[in-house]
């Protein structure tokens, strides 16, 4: 049936008779100005309460140091040592102790410890970090939509959820980087990512689901808000906090679980410098010089220590119940 | 109850079949040929490759290969491996060693765990806590490989006070190590998890309510505080079991246990994926059972939580 009725408004909307009279032109500057408040206000007063928490423990500044300092010694090893990890190596000084200029003596293959300890914290904190935003971005989006948009949506993402929760992460990692040709730091961190993503799944989906019930969301909606827009930038900043914190727990989780793959011998290739290469490869040599053990592992510990100790600090900062003390 | 007993079980059933469906594509959709390199240098023979192709189901488009393999899960019949072996005689020799090792560990890091983190709660903030949670901080910063080969090293070899590997068929002092080192993650998050809890709950109504009516302070404690903080650390521990059972591939390769573990990732090396899919599948299982559980004791245990 041809239509032949003439269309009023571009855009195909027609109003009904009389309408239009009524509808008020927008002031978007206006509405703009209270979804600015609303943003910016919720989240930043909170962080600054936390900020506040934090920066009176020492236990904040404690692993702040700790994560700063391996941070820069994994972009700039180069700053601390002339010694190259792996082609500045004499066979004849193999296991020998320390002397000086090489403070940490000698591994199997005559390569400097300290130089090997240094470049070994490159690897760990790459596919740490690389992991956890994988983790966040894939977690953060099953989760919040499947909270957000429940019905069916819902279902089909938490059971998909179920589905990777149920496989243990070092398995599936375990099972996958044993046939995997490719192994990088990249390999690594997306293997770990895509069956590590569900505890933040499920934890993005519960604050998502209790954070949509808010007024202010009710209010973004009676606005005229999209709901993608007000998923993005009002649900999504007040869900920030539980998320945050388990990411810091996780990235230490992740580096652990690198370390373990490259202590198998499935986890980075030979080629890269990494600490659980490096505590795999002193295995051979722990009864003639156990020390070889103990650089790569005390700066494993100290790395997931720092991360872990964050953790907690941010946590105890962002929970009001533990707060009141 | 029985309603949402019904409702958990057939919510087990899509999981279960996606787990293994993902598990099966994982191990088989992986390149190269897993039947050519059989005979090493020399080569098998064209019809001899054929043969064993449609011995293993490898003709077979991939989806009937997996619906062949579920069907043979659940006749418990998973076929022989390539070197002629019942993959469920494989199966029931490794794994009462792993439950064993994974069942004391779980005793271990309940034992220790909850009562380390009871006193830590009790006195929230005094040296012993601040001790016990630094304490456990150190154990999660330190990998379980690392803790594996040191205590291997100090206990077994330096002092004797453990026998170094267990072997086969092993005892019960022999799988103590192990087992100590394969709790000793779990133990600290449940040191932690019950410190919280139990912080929490001594500040509850409930508690100033029994102090009021003049119980004893043990009795408090005991009957009150513990019991409602063990909820998070019973839904914790039941989910570790599938953790433990599945990180003990680590723990067994140091300590040269034949269990799950070490059977799973000798087959992984030498590219047995029938043995692979069939040990990972049992594992996903025991995962899946141990949550099931968990769900059901959890409403159990806690009388506010109605599943209508």
């Amino acid at each position: 049936m041809p239509d032949n009725r003439i269309e009023t408004v571009p855009g195909g909307r027609r109003p009904r008779p009389g309408q239009e009279h009524f509808a008020a032109e927008l002031d978007e500057g206006g509405l703009g100005a209270v979804d600015a408040v609303k943003v910016d206000d919720k989240p930043s007063s909170m962080w600054r309460d936390a900020w506040h928490d934090m920066r009176r423990r020492p236990m904040f500044w404690v692993s702040a140091v700790i994560i700063l300092v391996v941070v820069i010694v994994a972009a700039f090893p180069g700053w601390f040592t002339d010694v190259h990890p792996r082609f500045d190596c004499e066979l004849a000084k193999s296991l020998q102790g320390p002397e000086p200029g090489h403070p940490f003596g000698y591994d199997r293959q005559g390569c400097d410890i300290y130089s090997r300890t240094l470049y070994g914290a490159r690897a760990s904190v790459l596919v740490g970090v690389m992991a956890t935003a994988m983790v966040v971005v894939i977690g953060t989006a099953m989760g919040s939509i499947a909270g957000y948009f429940s019905g069916w949506f819902d279902v089909i993402l938490s059971r998909i959820t179920d589905i990777f929760f149920a496989i243990p992460l070092v398995l599936a990692a375990i099972v996958i980087m044993s046939m995997s040709e490719n192994r990088t730091s990249f390999t690594v961190a997306l293997v770990l990512a895509s069956f590590g993503w569900t505890s933040i799944a499920r934890i993005s989906r519960g604050t998502v689901m209790s954070v949509k019930n808010n007024e202010f969301v009710t209010a973004a909606r009676s606005l005229g808000m999209g709901r993608g827009g007000i998923l993005l930038k009002h649900v999504l900043p007040n869900s920030a906090a539980p998320i945050i914190v388990y990411a810091t727990v996780a990235l230490g989780t992740f580096i652990v679980a690198e370390a373990t793959l490259s202590f198998l011998g499935i986890g980075l290739p030979p080629s890269v410098v990494s600490w659980g290469g490096d505590i795999s490869a002193a295995q051979q040599s722990i009864r003639q010089a156990p020390q070889i053990l103990f650089y790569p592992a005390a700066g494993l510990a100290l790395t997931v220590l720092g991360f872990m100790m964050m953790g907690d600090v941010v946590r105890d900062a962002l929970d009001p119940k533990a707060r009141k003390r | 109850m029985l309603w949402y007993l019904g409702r958990r079980l057939l919510q087990v059933i899509p999981v279960f079949l996606g787990a293994t469906l993902l598990l099966y594509a994982l191990v088989f959709l992986r390149p190269g040929d897993p039947v050519a390199g059989l005979g090493g240098e020399r080569g098998l023979s064209e019809a001899v490759q054929e043969q064993i192709r449609q011995q293993y189901n490898l003709d077979e488009p991939f989806i009937v290969q997996y619906l062949l393999f579920l069907k043979g899960v659940f006749t418990l019949d998973f076929g022989v491996d390539f070197r002629g072996q019942e993959i469920i005689d494989v199966i029931a020799q490794a794994l009462p060693v792993t439950f064993q090792l994974a069942m004391m560990a779980l005793v271990i890091e309940a034992v220790f765990g909850i009562g380390f983190g009871l006193l830590a709660g009790i006195r929230k903030g005094g040296w012993f806590d601040g001790t016990v949670l630094f304490m456990s901080l150190l154990v999660i910063a330190v990998p379980t490989f690392v803790m594996g080969f040191v205590l291997q090293f100090v206990l077994g070899v330096k002092l004797g006070w453990f026998p170094v590997t267990a072997g086969r068929d092993p005892s019960f002092y022999s799988l103590l190590l192990p087992a100590i080192v394969l709790a000793a993650t779990s133990f600290a998050y449940v040191v932690r998890l019950t410190r919280t809890s139990v912080a929490e709950n001594l500040s509850a109504d409930y508690v100033r309510t029994a102090r009021a009516k003049g119980l004893r302070r043990s009795q408090v404690t005991g009957r009150h505080v513990l019991r409602n903080s063990l909820i998070p650390v019973v839904t914790f521990l039941g989910a570790d079991l599938g953790n433990l059972m599945g990180g003990a591939i680590v723990t067994e390769g140091i300590f040269n246990i034949n269990g799950v573990g070490g059977t799973l990732y000798n087959a992984i090396v030498r590219g047995e994926n029938i043995t692979v899919v069939s040990l990972t599948t049992v594992l996903v299982i025991v995962y899946i059972a141990a949550n099931l559980v968990v769900d059901l004791l959890y409403a159990a245990l806690d009388p506010r939580i109605r599943y209508a």
